[in-house]
């Protein structure tokens, strides 16, 4: 079961608020689908997302992908420890994998993201 | 890894050659150039001879085994092509020498390009482009070319299918286009209902791969290519797959607008070292104009009563796209294909796939129901199955692929195409003979019952080799490129 503190978009990220910030990351299903993961390509401070909209790119020994932002607004903060230890998304998706810090423009469009159950039925009808 | 490196190999003072005594005034070297310490190896002639041919022998090649690496075409290429190619009158002239003084060049060239718009249906052709993407590039530019000339300036998107070869989207992209794509539908089609939807003014054409990364020929392709042309748009069809219709069908005949080959791969030069290439690109006649300058070309003169027949290049070309290589492309590579369609004749090519299709449809239907097909209908040149039950036992597609090193062959492209989760992607081509494919099944349904009983086996694979398991990540993570002294 995913954690039911945040939301989850269909490209397998994450969206959770605190404090008036979105964190964004990928799944725990994202990271396994992945690989290890070696490198991981992110916007800076004062850059800014649209939903559903490419943010940077994340490289795995089997593929790179692009990651999607589930939410727009501007960069706050980055994981700068991703940048040496880009394992960290295996270890620890949900938490020390953490990707960017966002102040989102409209709260709202957490409404367009699955809750941690509705994203759970989606991964069922994936590992069919 | 049993081969040390050339600077561990090194003794100090040791030469491999000795320069002839100098007759010529010394001058020295400017004093900033001189670098004082310039830690290169010492080794003589014996020792570098010995190690580079250690290092060939760790190597498996097409030559030593069986290579069903899909989406790559690893055939045999016989070995009198090269000869051929080697002919002093082919390797030994200058692409300055007048035309006069190579007709016999520019003769192979005009009627390779003949013989290569017979296989396609598509009657311009040029040989210039230097690799498969290349020859994806100039076709694309034709196509630019083409909307342009006809003031439609409005054309900025191209559709690609999610079964496409990847490098595609990359094409159109590096073309200008916004890359958009076109899904799959469950009996690995193109989705006919979504191009529909997707076709319209704004799209400058549809980049197709038929046969389709998944070895499956396009059910829908009249329909497909009709859809397309009546919303003004031109078809590019990705020709890498050829090995599959070969002398069967003609791609210009199903509605294909512009159509590269690659004749390293399907035409008898080896390949998968970097090069040298040669992606030829067909069109139809409205698009000939547009091709790259020059072309072969031939005219008949008539002297008396006897036609004088010369071959010459022609760079008169006003709507060309201009040169996309350097003089000609590489034309070794043209010679191998020439002499490769040459021996095979119209009958033999068609047996290249008729073989090619047979094997690839024998390996199907040997290990369903030992692998899952995710696709389950005749395939063309290759099939695709998925590595998913065995993942579910905590086996990958990888340790499969390990685990066939140890077994003595060559693995398939794995994780490739990406629509299918877990995939392994089986090219045997048509130079196999029924033993090696038996040999390949046998050791692929072992694999299959290692994964249940004895997975550590195969997830430890492999373990018979010069270097055992490879620790992918830590190598991309923390890269070690150079000798550190």
């Amino acid at each position: 079961m995913e954690p039911t503190d945040r939301r989850y978009s269909k490209e397998h990220e994450w969206a959770k608020l605190d404090e008036g910030l979105a964190v964004v990351g990928i799944t725990h299903y994202a990271q396994e689908q992945l690989g290890d993961i070696v490198y991981v390509e992110l916007p800076q401070a004062g850059d800014t997302l649209r939903q559903f909209e490419s943010f940077g790119i994340i490289e795995s020994v089997k593929a790179a992908s692009d990651l999607w932002a589930p939410i727009s607004g501007e960069v706050v903060a980055v994981n700068e420890e991703l940048v040496d230890r880009p394992e960290l998304v295996n270890e620890d998706p949900y938490e020390g994998g953490w990707m960017l810090k966002v102040h989102p423009q409209d709260e709202s469009e957490m409404g367009a993201l699955m809750t941690a159950e509705e994203y759970g039925a989606l991964l069922k009808t994936l590992e069919e | 890894m049993t081969e040390p490196l050339l600077f561990e190999l090194s003794s100090p003072g040791r030469v491999g050659c000795r320069l002839p005594e100098l007759d010529v005034p010394e001058t020295a070297l400017p004093e900033k150039s001189l670098r004082r310490e310039l830690p290169l190896p010492e080794l003589s002639e014996r020792e570098v001879a010995q190690h580079f041919t250690r290092l060939s022998q760790l190597n498996f090649s097409v030559d030593t085994g069986f290579y069903p690496l899909g989406s790559c075409t690893m055939k045999y290429n016989p070995k009198l092509h090269e000869e051929v190619a080697r002919f002093p009158g082919f390797a030994h002239i200058h692409p300055w020498q007048s035309e006069s003084t190579v007709q016999g060049a520019l003769q192979l060239m005009y009627e390779l390009q003949e013989y290569l718009a017979e296989i396609t249906g598509l009657p311009g052709v040029s040989l210039q482009p230097v690799a498969g993407a290349h020859g994806e590039l100039t076709g694309m530019l034709i196509v630019r070319a083409y909307h342009l000339e006809h003031g439609d300036e409005g054309r900025t998107v191209v559709l690609v299918p999610d079964s496409a070869h990847g490098t595609n989207p990359a094409t159109a992209s590096m073309c200008g286009y916004e890359v958009v794509t076109v899904s799959s539908d469950p009996r690995g089609n193109t989705d006919v209902g979504e191009l529909g939807r997707l076709m319209d003014e704004t799209v400058a054409g549809l980049m197709l791969t038929n046969p389709n990364t998944l070895g499956l020929f396009e059910e829908h392709i009249l329909q497909v290519t009709e859809i397309v042309h009546e919303a003004g748009g031109l078809i590019y069809c990705d020709g890498a797959n050829m090995n599959a219709l070969l002398g069967i069908a003609s791609t210009g005949e199903l509605g294909t607008d512009v159509l590269h080959l690659n004749l390293h791969k399907t035409f008898s030069t080896p390949h998968g070292g970097g090069g040298p290439g040669a992606g030829a690109t067909a069109v139809t006649e409205e698009l000939t104009p547009f091709l790259p300058t020059p072309v072969a070309a031939r005219r008949e003169e008539r002297e008396s009563t006897a036609a004088l027949t010369e071959y010459y290049l022609d760079y008169e070309r006003p709507h060309s796209i201009g040169p996309v290589s350097g003089f000609y492309g590489n034309f070794g590579v043209m010679v191998k294909a020439y002499a490769y369609l040459r021996s095979l004749g119209e009958r033999g090519l068609r047996e290249v796939s008729e073989n090619a299709v047979l094997n690839a449809n024998y390996l199907l239907e040997q290990l369903k129901g030992y692998y899952h097909l995710p696709y389950d209908r005749p395939c063309l040149h290759e099939c695709v199955f998925s590595g998913k039950a065995q993942a579910n036992l905590g086996v990958h597609t990888v340790d499969i692929a390990k685990r066939l090193i140890d077994l003595g062959f060559h693995p398939p492209t794995v994780y490739f195409p990406l629509i299918v989760d877990e995939a392994l992607m089986i090219e045997p081509t048509e130079t196999e003979s029924l033993e090696t494919l038996d040999a390949f099944v046998t050791a692929m349904r072992q694999i299959a019952r290692e994964a249940e009983s004895e997975p550590e086996l195969v997830r430890g694979a492999p373990r018979t080799t010069p270097v055992t398991r490879l620790d992918e990540a830590t190598a991309a993570r923390k890269p070690n490129l150079k000798w550190q002294g």
